[in-house]
């Protein structure tokens, strides 16, 4: 249900508070992989690729009881406004262990023990909230590489802007705003596998901000289902 | 560690040497080429080429700079390669490995030896201000040949690539970048590479070709005709007449190549 009450004020892309930017997916889109996918959302360009359950090619990461996962987050140089330079930062590394942190919920590691799984999500242009869609494409290149799974997970933030809780805040609102809460749900359960915040909030903002958050999140949900039936139908047809 | 099956090496070879290939081209034959021109917004210039199903993204930015105390009055072109993980179970994360900064070397080399940008244009003041032009090669598939794939893309953002208006107010560089000017280019330069396989040279390898290959040429030429790069890779060797007639080769199908950035 979407209600728009009276005293909500319009935002900059003329969206309603509760809105997510356009949002695509599309699934199996690399040859080499085995498993991949592309989301767009809102100027987000944003590539996922899985590889596994493999041999864990480091011994040190080998664990005997279950499986284990690897995530690398990685911005093109020509994703931002002033050129990346290339190769990790601590950025990047911080936001590859909460995606790890994100999806490892959701598999079902100990059924493939000995054996890791690699994720590498590629930001090929960045317009705000890339962590959250770079999950999002994470989980449903999962799903693709047939990884045994329980959810899929999807992802969006929530944020404060002039004083309102925004859904999905865009780059502008983002550096303009008032706060942001990128949250991750496995929507089944509705339970939370990501949640971080940064700037100013009272509790009832804070309740709100969630709640918006994984209404955001079942949305994204609903996207990334119907991708991956519309790639199986597809290819079963085609 | 991966191996090539044997199978899959005699395979090949047999192939080409009854002048077939894996795939049904002919052994001077290029897979389907697909560019698409501006799909990075936050990149002045950006594209994507698809090769069969070898895909490379380029982004160009630039960024106002120092030039280089030798060439006062020139831009600066700088060309980086990243081998996505994603692109190859083969390519692993880190800092760039010697087949990356080979692909970026290669390609640059066509573009700054073709003098295809007019690099004297893109100087602001001179010895003090000039453009810097940052090319980032996004390797994200690897089906095979993807020097020609990484140069096409390269080109191909290179000519759509906007630059603001600059000028030089107290001893300061404004960008006007309500107005913009496309980047100064002589022409274009194509790239064909050969493999060797058996005794036949091969144009535009697949993956199983690169992996069985004995020896490799790339070759640069501009629109013109003028050859203004070259590459030797492989174990092998290569005769004098096999590189002439890959020359000869290359030069045939130069237009056709180029025909893919208008």
């Amino acid at each position: 249900m979407i209600f728009i009450s009276e005293d909500k004020k319009q935002r900059a892309d003329g969206r309603a508070y509760n809105e997510l930017r356009p949002i695509k997916i599309e699934v199996g889109v690399l040859e080499r992989v085995d498993g991949s996918a592309y989301v767009e959302v809102g100027g987000n360009k944003i590539l996922a690729s899985v590889y596994g359950p493999k041999e864990t090619y480091m011994k040190r990461f080998l664990r005997p009881d279950t499986g284990v996962i690897k995530v690398k987050y990685n911005m093109a140089p020509f994703s931002v406004d002033s050129r990346k330079r290339p190769g990790p930062d601590r950025r990047s590394n911080e936001i590859s262990k909460i995606t790890a942190d994100a999806l490892r919920p959701a598999l079902l590691l100990e059924s493939f023990p000995r054996s890791m799984v690699e994720v590498y999500i590629e930001v090929i242009a960045a317009e705000g909230g890339t962590r959250c869609a770079g999950v999002t494409a994470a989980a449903v290149a999962l799903a693709d590489a047939g990884v045994p799974m329980k959810d899929i997970v999807a992802g969006c933030a929530a944020g404060k802007m002039d004083d309102q809780i925004v859904l999905d805040l865009s780059e502008v609102e983002d550096k303009e705003g008032q706060a942001d809460v990128p949250v991750v749900i496995m929507p089944r359960t509705g339970e939370i596998t990501l949640l971080q915040t940064d700037g100013n909030l009272t509790d009832e903002e804070f309740e709100e901000a969630i709640n918006l958050a994984i209404e955001g999140c079942m949305e994204v949900s609903k996207v990334q289902k119907e991708a991956l039936k519309n790639h199986y139908v597809q290819n079963l047809e085609g | 560690m991966y191996i090539t099956p044997e199978i899959t090496r005699e395979n090949i070879t047999s192939l080409v040497n009854n002048d077939k290939r894996e795939d049904g081209r002919a052994l001077d034959e290029y897979r389907n080429i697909e560019i698409e021109t501006d799909i990075i917004p936050k990149a002045e210039g950006s594209a994507i080429c698809k090769l069969g199903g070898t895909k490379v993204i380029a982004g160009i930015k630039p960024s106002i700079g120092e030039p280089f105390p030798d060439t006062p009055n020139l831009g600066v072109l700088m060309t980086n390669c990243e081998l996505l993980p994603m692109a190859d179970p083969e390519f692993e994360p880190g800092p760039p490995s010697s087949d990356s900064i080979e692909l970026a070397r290669v390609v640059d080399r066509g573009i700054r030896e073709s003098e295809m940008v007019k690099l004297d244009e893109l100087c602001v003041e001179e010895g003090k201000h000039v453009w810097i032009l940052f090319i980032d090669i996004h390797v994200i598939d690897n089906c095979g040949n993807l020097f020609d794939c990484a140069n096409l893309a390269v080109n191909a953002a290179l000519k759509t690539c906007k630059l603001p208006k600059a000028k030089v107010v107290d001893d300061e560089v404004v960008l006007d970048e309500e107005n913009t000017i496309p980047i100064p280019l002589n022409h274009n330069v194509a790239l064909s590479t050969f493999v060797k396989i058996g005794d036949k040279m091969v144009l535009d390898p697949s993956l199983n070709e690169e992996k069985v290959l004995s020896a490799r040429l790339s070759v640069g030429i501009t629109e013109s005709g003028s050859i203004c790069s070259m590459q030797k890779g492989g174990d092998e060797p290569l005769t004098k007449e096999e590189i002439f007639s890959s020359v000869k080769l290359a030069l045939s199908k130069n237009a056709e190549i180029l025909s893919n950035l208008d």
